[in-house]
């Protein structure tokens, strides 16, 4: 198995949702959440403040400077992720179109290097 | 068995072996990767066997079954080279264990079509998630054998761009694990959909090659012997099709230039057209058609069948060639589809009729556009237009040939 970041890119040009929309799409995103969850491929997952709560440490130097963030400016976000475990890339991209789906936005699918697995670090 | 009259030359075995080399090599690629789980181990071991068979074979002779030899040799190198890279039990475990699994699986078995390997690789290699040049590289590569060298410069890019390309492909397979097998039912069709852009895209780079001179033979061969290898291992009408439709193409290549200029199909010598390849082009049009279900490749080399039936451009049945774009227009509706079909409307209905299909098209950077513009106010007496057509067509081809072909047709006005 490998783990695998679905990045939910809060992106530019998309349609705009009607406030209706947006609620389905909530319960929508928490069905499919529990669904992922009962086929045991959902190992993490959360939405993000929007990036102006954002802040950027940089002690690269041993100066610990923080400063406003996001460290970088773009028109795309991250909005928020899942972090699943899926057997291949194309279980999960099925995974994701599903989620894309559910929570209307644009689905990036990224793995993770060998992941380091804890004592009882997953409950 | 050398000294017999009938053995043949030095020369004649070299190519012989090249061709075997090169035939198998998606084979015998394909079958390690799967035993082996890794597809450097596997190009590397492949390697080293053709190294080998280069040796070896000029002096022993060529083995009764080539792949199954090198397929054995390679798989023996790769267990080589997993003991002597590592000492360690687990990885001695692996190579007992592999080697196990080398012996058991008897010699280069032919399991049916579902089965091949060399299936599972071109669905690798043509994964939606990489990048299209990057698909096009991989495959050429893996399953045709090519080397790093000879893609680079099929495609004019300098051989280290090439090789980081193919380097960085492997390396996203592996990391993102990008599964090596055949796509479920449900998903078969789609996928196949993208294999075929990539052999297609192969064949047109090599047929008129974006810049640079004519055609790049070795790029139309490659493609035609992929497709036809896939053929045998998936039946798929659009499949035939797009063979039917390289088959037809080809048959052509020979009547296409003539003294470094493009020759248009209506002024090609058509006796120089290859008989063989039109007629096996035309049966596999034909048992396509049958099983009706039509889509695009088949229609466009249904179209080139037409073209190739006629002995002379004044017998070429116009009618049944807008038919067959009308049809084409509604599995795959484009811009590019209604310029060739008012080439067509030209034929039939005059190039008045077709200069009003033409100038409609918003295709003013793709140059055929220019061209059948040019031709037709060309034949409506329309010179200077049609000089102004010519030079709009001229700023956006690099092909020499067609440059060259172009620049006359100009000039004769």
């Amino acid at each position: 198995m490998t783990q695998y970041l679905l990045s939910v890119i809060h992106a530019p040009g998309l349609p705009h949702l009607t406030e209706d929309e947006i609620q389905q799409s909530f319960v929508d995103t928490g069905a499919f959440n529990d669904e992922i969850v009962a086929s045991g491929h959902f190992v993490f997952a959360g939405g993000l403040e929007p990036v102006t709560a954002a802040s950027v440490v940089d002690n690269t130097q041993g100066a610990n400077v923080i400063t406003d963030g996001p460290y970088v400016e773009t028109k795309e976000a991250l909005g928020g992720f899942w972090v699943i475990e899926a057997a291949d890339l194309d279980e999960a991209r099925a995974i994701a179109a599903r989620g894309s789906f559910a929570c209307k936005n644009i689905v990036e699918v990224r793995p993770f290097q060998g992941v380091v697995e804890l004592e009882g670090a997953r409950a | 068995m050398t000294g017999s009259p009938s053995e043949p030359g030095p020369a004649d075995l070299s190519a012989r072996i090249t061709e075997i080399v090169r035939t198998e090599h998606g084979r015998v690629v394909a079958t390690l990767i799967r035993r082996l789980g890794d597809i450097d181990l596997a190009e590397d071991a492949a390697a080293e066997a053709l190294l080998t068979a280069l040796e070896r074979w000029p002096g022993d002779g060529i083995p009764p079954n080539p792949g199954a030899w090198l397929t054995r040799t390679a798989g023996n190198k790769a267990i080589d080279r997993i003991r002597r890279e590592s000492k360690r039990d687990a990885k001695h475990a692996e190579a007992t264990m592999l080697m196990d699994a080398h012996q058991n699986d008897g010699p280069h078995e032919d399991t049916g079509p579902v089965t091949d390997d060399r299936l599972r690789l071109v669905f690798t290699c043509c994964h939606p998630a990489l990048a299209l040049d990057n698909r096009v590289a991989l495959t050429l590569r893996l399953l045709g054998g090519l080397t790093v060298a000879e893609i680079a410069n099929a495609f004019l890019v300098p051989e280290t761009t090439m090789a980081q390309r193919i380097t960085r492909s492997k390396q996203k397979i592996k990391a993102a694990k990008i599964p090596y097998r055949v796509p479920r039912e449900e998903d078969l069709l789609t996928r196949l959909g993208g294999v075929m852009t990539v052999l297609y895209l192969i064949f047109n780079e090599g047929y008129l090659a974006s810049s640079g001179t004519g055609v790049r033979v070795d790029l139309c061969t490659e493609a035609i012997r992929l497709t036809r290898q896939l053929t045998g291992l998936i039946e798929d009408p659009e499949l035939g099709g797009l063979l039917a439709l390289m088959l037809l193409t080809e048959a052509r290549r020979e009547a296409r230039f003539v003294d470094g200029a493009l020759v248009t199909l209506e002024h090609q010598d058509r006796s120089q057209w290859d008989p063989t390849l039109i007629d096996e082009g035309h049966t596999l049009v034909r048992r396509c058609l049958a099983i009706n279900r039509p889509g695009p490749y088949q229609l466009q080399a249904a179209i080139n069948a037409v073209h190739t039936d006629a002995l002379d451009v004044s017998m070429t049945d116009w009618s049944q060639i807008v038919q067959l774009y009308d049809q084409l227009l509604v599995v795959q509706p484009s811009p590019v589809v209604e310029l060739n079909r008012a080439v067509a409307v030209a034929e039939l209905d005059g190039p008045e009729v077709a200069l009003a299909i033409t100038e409609r098209l918003d295709l003013s950077t793709y140059h055929p556009w220019h061209v059948t513009r040019a031709e037709l106010l060309r034949r409506l007496g329309r010179t200077g237009d049609a000089t102004a057509a010519y030079d709009d067509a001229l700023a956006l081809v690099e092909n020499q040939a067609e440059r060259t072909h172009l620049l006359r047709r100009r000039d004769s006005l």
